[in-house]
């Protein structure tokens, strides 16, 4: 009975296997470039990979294949993509998975990046191993100039937490030397890694500028109540308040602290005040406020992404990742035209070296990362959110105090 | 069967098994290693929770502390001495909560275990958040998935011949005793605490170190990743598939589940969650036996009918 | 700064309690452990979402609509899904985990058809949030009316459950269901009517919350782990015991956050769990059988 159940087990994991996975056969010609991607559409990454990643993916393919495909000269026309995705259910080992699904089984030519930095992680070494393009843009790590040192292959499109602490930090003295904020800041932090990492570079950069944290705390994810920290930092008696938190945390933090009236003379929440529901939900409310990222009113290139993004998906997009994002694409395409054939090897190498004309301007990468090629903070201006920081050409002037909340 | 027979067919099959990452893909070799993965987890829970039909769902605790630890240690110790630290560590948590709870009944354990493993994770995040003030781990520690194949081939061998020593020794009998019927086994002097807060330790043991040995696979470990909810379900509904009467019953829930979630996953990525559920309720009301408990029945009808 | 502590403590409590007050109906009479609570409960705010921004129907209206639909759906579930457990358990502990398992996979169905509706983007928003003064504390008016509710509730079933004829027929049932038939009492019935009045509370709390929470198809068992807390520790079956539970609940959260570390929140919850399941593990007001 025993072996007889085995050999039935046995069969039966034969056939799903060979009905579940499409028996791809390779063509001399190739009638179709083949890409892959594991993402988030369920579990708690959902939410960012809905709004960043996945309309990025699918408006990208659909103006390839408008225009017939990708240009290859090596077959001397265009070849359309074909797509192969997969949920990773936001979860390490089925994205590692999925990975090696698509690259071994479905023979992908290409593959988008997961969402999120544990993800980017996690599927590193298999894009690595595989010789495969990685074009994060939706991870923030300290340890990216390492990582692309360690792979290669890998391109870290969102910077370090450094980077953007560096430019808040700068914004910030300038704006105690023209008298306008004190010493004094309130942080708070999601105990997930995107909190911690960019609270730990946070507290450097302020103590390094002689700013003096009144107020220092992190929450864990999922709480639903902020208004005990809202009230701890409105009592430190800090001008500047930081959080670095998640989309439902910024909402109830923006939320919570309307309701207690508590407007800080500086306004800056994490993930989430980029996204579309943020001015729906709060209006004329959001002006003053700040975060990461930002667009440039004048940018064309960025204005033209905005309106196609808004006419196939019926909603903007968000205004830090989804740009860069589909910049990379723009890199990608580029850069597999000037190879000419899907070399992998060649497209990583002309991807570091090469410069790109892209809805962000022009881009070339300096250690596999961008520099100096979006804005890294912004702020809501007039119902634009609107570049601030790092200065240079483009950049807006923050406006400060934030106003009062209209009830 | 004869038990010297059942010896030599199981050795044959661990050998064949041990030449698998020789001649699978990548993908392959994954799926090798999820099935292996799982089935050290569900039969280490059946270890327990089949004979003292306590259902536990601190799987991930457990599974969570060996690979948290693995992350920590990575890059400033030889393999084998994390591997034993993580065991240790388990083994200490397993004590404690064994010693503490395996007086509360039926549900209430459910949902202990559950929380247990909720307030672990978030034990763990405080302290890296506030002391350590590093969230996440890297581990590039350089260990092949052929490997961790390898040693969780190792730590499979390991439960079942734990699970066959402990049916032919004392413990097991007392198990036997105290599943049937808690009340008669302390009434005749077996120390029932003692019996189960053991059992409870051992199969927390495979945990860890399953834990521990899956680690390096994600490079990167947070307690998110790490004490994911997810694991303590599936494993539950794997050994409850399969049947948890019999050692090698959470194989057979472990090998068609693995592949069931693979296939929906590839074919109706966006319908994964409704499939799942619906398979999952299906075996709930047909199968509530099991796999290995539903062939039982069927073969001693035909027995009878004889 | 206590002042404050306290109502905002009250408040979140306040929803805690209107979510749990559903399942403890659920689980103390009918016995079901039903971990798809959370999913009907975001079910709701999805309809209240939806009836707000493309209906312009006001959550409070959606009541109307929305917590009948939950009562009938509950009802059919448990007719349709859950009789046949009950019919087939040998006793109380195998109907319980048993409906741990079955509800389990209704968890995924839920979730699954509200992905494939909803995506698994985050949705949200605003009514009613202007901000009341209350005992030297600002809190907003929507979680207030969710405080209001919970106790109204809490109280209405209470006098329900001990005054009226039914009510006591319920409480039989929550007792003893094997010796309730021998006062002619059906419990099939019975325990149909909990099981959809528990359905119908939830979607009630789902509506009234969706007013100030930022939701999406996934964090439906957040909230299942939340109320099976304040179930347990009110004493399973015990309405007052939950509306209790759960304000006990939301002060320590508040409490801990304000005076020791907004950190360990969610740490002292499980906490707080765990020792009460230790020490006492048929609640703060539970009766001892069992």
């Amino acid at each position: 009975m025993n072996r007889g159940l085995s050999r039935f087990a046995g069969t039966l994991a034969c056939a799903i296997l060979t009905l579940g996975f499409s028996g791809a056969v390779t063509a001399q010609q190739p009638t179709s470039i083949k890409v892959g991607y594991a993402i988030s559409k369920t579990g708690p990454n959902a939410g960012g990979a809905n709004i960043t990643q996945i309309p990025n993916y699918q408006l990208w393919v659909k103006e390839v294949n408008d225009k017939g495909g990708l240009m290859l000269k090596s077959v001397g026309k265009r070849v359309p993509i074909e797509v192969i995705e997969y949920d990773d259910r936001s979860n390490s080992e089925e994205a590692v998975r999925a990975v090696e699904r698509l690259i071994t089984q479905d023979k992908v030519d290409l593959l988008f990046p997961p969402w999120g930095t544990g993800l980017n992680l996690a599927v590193g070494p298999v894009f690595n191993k595989y010789g495969y393009p990685q074009l994060a843009f939706s991870a923030v790590t300290d340890r990216a100039p390492e990582l692309a040192k360690r792979w290669p292959n890998s391109f870290w499109f969102l910077g370090t937490s450094k980077q953007y602490v560096d430019a808040l930090v700068d914004l910030l003295s300038q704006m105690r030397k023209d008298g306008k904020i004190n010493d004094n800041v309130a942080m708070v932090s999601i105990a997930d890694g995107f909190g911690i990492d960019l609270s730990k570079a946070a507290r450097e950069g302020f103590e390094k500028a002689k700013f003096k944290l009144a107020y220092d705390k992190s929450y864990p994810i999922g709480t639903q109540d902020l208004s005990p920290l809202l009230g701890e930092a409105q009592r430190s008696g800090a001008d500047t308040f930081v959080a670095f938190s998640y989309p439902p945390d910024t909402v109830a933090l923006t939320d919570q602290a309307k309701v207690a009236s508590f407007a800080p003379k500086v306004m800056f929440l994490g993930v989430g005040v980029g996204f579309p529901l943020y001015p729906q939900r709060f209006g004329e409310n959001t002006e003053g406020i700040m975060s990461l990222g930002g667009w440039q009113a004048d940018n064309k290139g960025t204005a033209e992404y905005r309106a196609k993004h808004k006419a196939m998906h019926n909603r903007d997009p968000d205004y830090w990742g989804s740009q860069v994002g589909y910049a990379s694409l723009q890199m990608l395409e580029q850069a597999i035209e000037k190879v000419g054939k899907i070399d992998r090897e060649a497209i990583i190498k002309e991807l570091q070296t090469g410069t790109f004309d892209t809805v962000i301007g022009k881009v070339k990468l300096e250690n596999n990362m961008p520099v100096n090629a979006f804005p890294l903070i912004g702020q809501w201006q007039k119902g634009f959110f609107t570049g601030v920081a790092p200065a240079g050409p483009g950049m807006a002037a923050v406006v400060v105090p934030k106003a009062a909340w209209k009830q | 069967m004869k038990p010297a027979f059942l010896l030599a067919a199981a050795t044959v099959a661990v050998a064949v098994l041990a030449t698998v990452p020789l001649y699978a893909n990548g993908y392959q070799l994954s799926l090798a290693i999820t099935l292996m993965n799982y089935t050290v987890l569900a039969t280490a829970w059946t270890l327990f929770s089949g004979p003292t039909r306590y259902v536990s769902l601190a799987t991930v605790a457990f599974f969570g502390i060996g690979a948290y630890t693995a992350a920590v240690l990575a890059e400033r110790m030889a393999w084998p001495w994390i591997l034993l630290i993580a065991l240790a560590v388990g083994l200490a948590v397993a004590l404690i909560v064994g010693l503490s709870t395996l007086r509360l009944s039926g549900v209430y354990f459910v949902i202990f275990t559950f929380g247990l493993a909720e307030l672990i994770r978030q034990i763990v995040t405080w302290y890296e958040v506030n002391v350590t003030r590093t969230l996440g781990r890297y581990i590039f520690v350089g260990i092949d998935p052929a490997d961790i194949y390898w040693q969780l081939l190792g730590l499979a061998v390991l439960v079942f011949a734990a699970g066959i020593v402990i049916r032919r020794s004392r413990l097991g009998l007392a198990l036997r005793v105290i599943g049937d019927d808690e009340t008669v086994a302390r009434h005749v002097g077996i120390n029932t605490t003692i019996a189960k807060v053991a059992l409870f330790a051992l199969s927390a043991a495979f945990m860890t170190l399953c834990g521990a040995v899956m680690a390096p696979r994600w490079t990167y470990i947070d307690p998110a990743i790490a004490f994911s909810p997810v694991v303590s379900f599936q494993v539950l509904i794997m050994a409850l598939l399969g049947g948890v009467h019999r050692l090698y019953g959470p194989l057979f829930g472990v090998v068609p589940l693995v592949l069931l979630f693979e296939f929906l996953l590839a074919r109706f990525p966006n319908h994964f969650s409704i499939l799942v559920g619906l398979a999952f309720m299906l075996i709930v009301y047909a199968i509530p036996q099991g796999i290995v408990g539903f062939v039982e029945r069927m073969v001693r009808r035909k027995g009878e009918a004889a | 700064m206590f002042a404050a502590a306290v109502t905002s403590g009250l408040v979140l409590g306040g929803m805690y309690a209107l979510i749990a007050m559903g399942l403890t109906l659920q689980y103390g009479v009918a016995r079901i452990m039903n971990l798809a609570h959370g999913e009907l409960m975001i079910a709701a705010a999805f309809a209240a979402f939806w009836l707000f921004t493309s209906a312009a129907v006001n959550p409070l209206v959606g009541l109307l609509l929305v917590v009948p639909a939950a009562f009938a759906i509950s009802w059919a579930i448990y007719r349709l899904l859950l009789i046949p457990l009950v019919a087939r358990a040998p006793n109380r502990d195998a109907l319980e985990v048993d409906s741990i398992l079955a509800t389990f996979g209704m968890l995924f169905v839920i979730q699954g058809v509200m992905l494939v509706m909803f995506g698994g983007a985050y949705y949200s928003y605003s009514f009613l949030a202007f901000p009341v003064t209350i005992a030297g504390a600002t809190v907003a008016a929507n979680r207030l009316l969710a405080l209001a509710f919970a106790a109204v509730i809490g109280v209405a079933l209470y006098l329900y459950l001990t005054r009226t004829r039914l009510g006591t027929a319920v409480r039989a049932v929550a007792v003893d269901p094997q010796s309730a038939p021998l006062v002619a009492i059906d419990v099939r019935a019975t325990a149909a009517l909990a099981f959809a009045f528990g359905g119908a509370l939830v979607a009630a709390g789902g509506v009234l919350v969706s007013m100030f929470l930022t939701f999406n198809a996934n964090i439906g068992v957040v909230f299942t782990m939340k109320a099976l807390i304040v179930v347990i520790m009110g004493g399973v079956g015990n309405l007052l015991g939950c509306l209790v539970a759960g304000l006990i609940l939301g002060l320590a959260e508040t409490f801990v956050a304000t005076f020791v570390d907004p950190g360990l929140t969610l740490a002292t919850t499980y906490a707080i769990f765990l020792i009460i399941l230790l020490v006492r593990p048929q609640g703060l007001f539970g009766t001892a059988s069992r």
